[in-house]
């Protein structure tokens, strides 16, 4: 327990959002990524990492919202390091339960977890664990607030296939609104350096985003021009009940990438989606399936990117000197 | 029935443009008896008011009291002590109870009540609606008989804009003022901050000014269209107050209230995601608070409510998007009121008129003056005690406060109701 409670390389006892991260932090981070993933090309994982501080520990998954590839990413993360994990998927938020949040967040503290991943469908949840939790608290997504981790993992993706992030033009395009991911990916790739452009329907881009420092597009044939990177979002249809877009095939004529879109960005521009896509709306096949597209990276890079900040959260060292 | 010969205080009246040093209030029979330099009748008890600001009674026209029916929020007996000791003699509780009081069945129970546990005046809000479900018209009539002087559904607003002008044409029969709660339903959704760039990056649902500016818009078109006296409870936008203002020089018999919080707090302090800061309407942006200030200088704000919310910490302590809605204000509002005066961003004179003489206009009643003849109703300030909020404190049931540990600047030393001693600190 001793080395949970000392500071650790990145000076935070908790990773809540990439808006707290500095250019620092994250560069510790996405080296330690590099470095993972360098050493588990040349060996078999379950043996390599086992000198992590995070080996023996317990590391709680704690899911109030189902997200199936986040947790196994975060799970196979937590064993590559010698973790044994804890997965608790409470069907329903606290509330529903006659229990509240802090009484739950207590309960599992209880269990002696090392640390808190923490999926939660209300922004500010991993604040509230991280208040009443002695434990470090990884937010591995909140509402439509913030999922840190998965930003990380798209700027280390981004440095793998651009080198730098530094300078490089990101178009963000979707449901702005309530994507987490979107937010993550503002505030950590402003960090870092890059340009960044959002566009989609005005229905789903948050009131004053453009205060964010970001360009705001609602025609995708402006936003896309000069583009280095292309990031989709996730549109969940289900949750407009109507009055946000009118129908997917509008959407998907207005906002979807194809492969006429794709040819007005940079040439080689990154295409990335944080998954599971919906091919034919947010993009077509050819364009998911095209040479431009890194969302395979994506998935490999996240599990790489959480033992990172899953390892330096415990205590562990920063490892890669040179990457980045 | 008691007296009270208050010595030696600096009697402030704004009501009365009184102003005086070391001077005494005399009360007897629980009505105000003389101001001034006074000779009492032998064996008066006596309270020393030295060094203290000597008002009317204050007088809070939204308090939620949780009795009957939600008494784990709040009770009579615990509501009016958090009153007196916030000042106030007189407060008007909102009609969202259990079972809902509209009707005189439950509004006669909340004053026998208040007359066993009560340490204030309660006066009692009406439902303007059956059940406050914004269908049918509640019986105001008959709760008019038994004591009720405003009728209001807050907190909920009133949809149908048939109904309302409906509940307002039939509330001038009892000359019953009409509360507004101006919030469109549909526009709030599942808001639960302020819409803008802070909810944008808290990652938040919004609610945007809109919602309250679309509804004083029509409320104000339904009071030229019916006449009947109207008051909009928690004013908290820019645009709103525009709209109350132009109404005001129009002539309609429009009165406005804001809060404490929406004076002192903006949106952003919903960062941490403290439920404490979740309030109904919710809090709004620098701009607005600005002009919130202007609005009560200038009179368009007429009164100052708490919009007193208790809620127990099993409903707070929970997520952002499920916390119950409200701060429990009785025991902050002065304090938070004479930090504005201290920053010299509203003067003493109007925060006790708005607490005084304003609400008791806008309610039709005789408290909120020390004129003689008028009820033995008194607050005793001391301007130059400064003291740290500790919500552990509170009288009231309801801790939740985003104001704890603040340092307020003065605070109420005696509550006097008809002569009595309600609270002494």
């Amino acid at each position: 327990m001793t080395s949970l409670t000392a500071p650790n390389s990145l000076g935070i006892k908790s990773l809540l959002g990439a808006e707290l991260l500095d250019r620092g932090q994250i560069d510790k981070i996405i080296k330690t990524a590099f470095a993972f993933k360098a050493a588990s090309e040349n060996a078999s994982p379950d043996t390599v990492f086992k000198n992590s501080p995070l080996k023996g520990k317990t590391v709680a998954l704690v899911f109030f919202e189902d997200s199936t590839r986040t947790r196994i990413s975060f799970e196979v993360a937590a064993k590559r390091l010698g973790a044994n994990t804890l997965i608790f998927s409470p069907s329903n938020s606290s509330t529903k339960k006659g229990e509240t949040l802090f009484d739950t967040a207590r309960t599992l503290e209880a269990m002696k977890p090392d640390v808190i991943v923490l999926r939660h469908p209300s922004a500010g949840t991993p604040y509230h664990f991280d208040q009443i939790l002695k434990v470090p608290v990884v937010n591995a997504g909140d509402g439509f607030h913030e999922h840190p981790t998965q930003a990380l993992l798209d700027l280390m993706t981004i440095q793998e296939f651009k080198g730098k992030v530094e300078g490089r033009n990101v178009l963000i395009i979707g449901d702005i609104a309530h994507s987490r991911v979107a937010r993550s990916n503002i505030y950590a790739l402003q960090t870092m350096g890059a340009k960044v452009r959002v566009c989609g329907p005005p229905t789903l881009l948050p009131p004053k985003v453009e205060n964010l420092g970001v360009e705001v597009f609602w025609n995708l044939e402006e936003a896309v021009k000069g583009q280095d990177v292309v990031m989709l979002l996730r549109i969940q249809f289900e949750r407009f009940a109507g009055a946000q877009a009118p129908s997917k095939s509008e959407y998907a004529r207005f906002f979807g990438l194809n492969a006429r879109t794709i040819g007005l960005c940079e040439k080689d521009a990154l295409i990335m989606h944080p998954g599971p896509m919906n091919r034919g709306l947010e993009l077509s096949t050819e364009v998911a399936d095209g040479p431009q597209s890194v969302i395979l990276s994506q998935v490999a890079n996240g599990v790489m990117l959480r033992m990172a900040v899953l390892h330096l959260l415990v205590g562990g060292e920063v490892l890669g000197g040179k990457r980045g | 029935m008691a007296n009270l010969w208050i010595r030696n205080g600096r009697v402030y009246d704004p009501g009365q443009n009184l102003d005086l040093v070391a001077s005494d209030v005399l009360i007897l029979d629980g009505k105000i008896a003389a101001v001034g330099k006074v000779e009492a009748p032998a064996g008066t008890p006596v309270m020393e008011a030295k060094g203290l600001l000597v008002c009317p009674g204050f007088i809070d026209l939204h308090v939620q009291l949780g009795e009957p029916g939600k008494t784990s929020k709040e009770t009579i007996a615990s509501g009016t002590a958090a009153a007196a000791r916030g000042g106030f003699t007189t407060i008007a509780c909102t009609a969202d109870l259990e079972p809902v009081n509209d009707s005189a069945f439950v509004s006669y129970f909340i004053h026998q009540k208040v007359k066993e546990d009560g340490r204030t005046r309660v006066l009692p809000i009406g439902a303007l609606t059956r059940g406050m479900k914004g269908e049918e018209l509640a019986e105001m009539g008959s709760m008019w008989e038994a004591g009720v002087r405003a009728v209001s559904d807050s907190p909920h607003s009133v949809m149908n804009a048939y109904v309302f002008r409906k509940a307002m044409d039939y509330a001038k029969r009892f000359n019953l003022l009409v509360i507004s709660h101006a919030e469109d339903a549909n526009l709030r959704g599942k808001g639960v901050m302020n819409e803008g760039f802070h909810s944008a990056k808290f990652g938040l649902r919004g609610i945007p000014k809109a919602a309250e500016e679309l509804m004083v818009a029509r409320d104000i078109l339904l009071c030229e269209l019916t006449g009947a006296r109207l008051h909009f409870a928690h004013i908290t936008a820019a645009g709103s107050l525009d709209r109350i203002r132009s109404a005001k020089k129009r002539g309609l018999p429009v009165t406005a209230e804001t809060t404490p919080h929406h004076l002192l707090l903006t949106d952003e302090v919903v960062g941490k995601y403290d439920t404490n800061t979740k309030v109904l309407p919710p809090l709004r942006e620098a701009a607005d608070v600005q002009a919130l200030l202007v609005a009560l200088d200038d009179g368009t704000i007429d009164s100052l409510s708490c919009d007193h919310r208790p809620q127990p910490v099993e409903d707070k302590q929970v997520e952002y998007d499920h916390a119950e809605f409200g701060i429990s204000g009785l025991e902050t509002a002065l304090g938070l009121y004479m930090k504005l005066v201290t920053e010299k961003k509203i003067t003493l004179r109007r925060v006790i008129s708005a607490m005084t003489e304003a609400p008791a206009r806008i309610m039709n009643i005789e408290s909120g003056s020390l004129e003689v003849g008028r009820p033995g109703d008194v607050t005793l300030v001391d301007l130059n005690a400064s003291w740290q909020v500790d919500k552990s404190e509170f009288l009231s049931r309801g801790k939740n406060t985003p104001f704890d540990g603040w340092k307020l600047p003065a605070r109420v030393r005696s509550t006097v109701v008809g002569g009595k001693v309600a609270y002494s600190l």
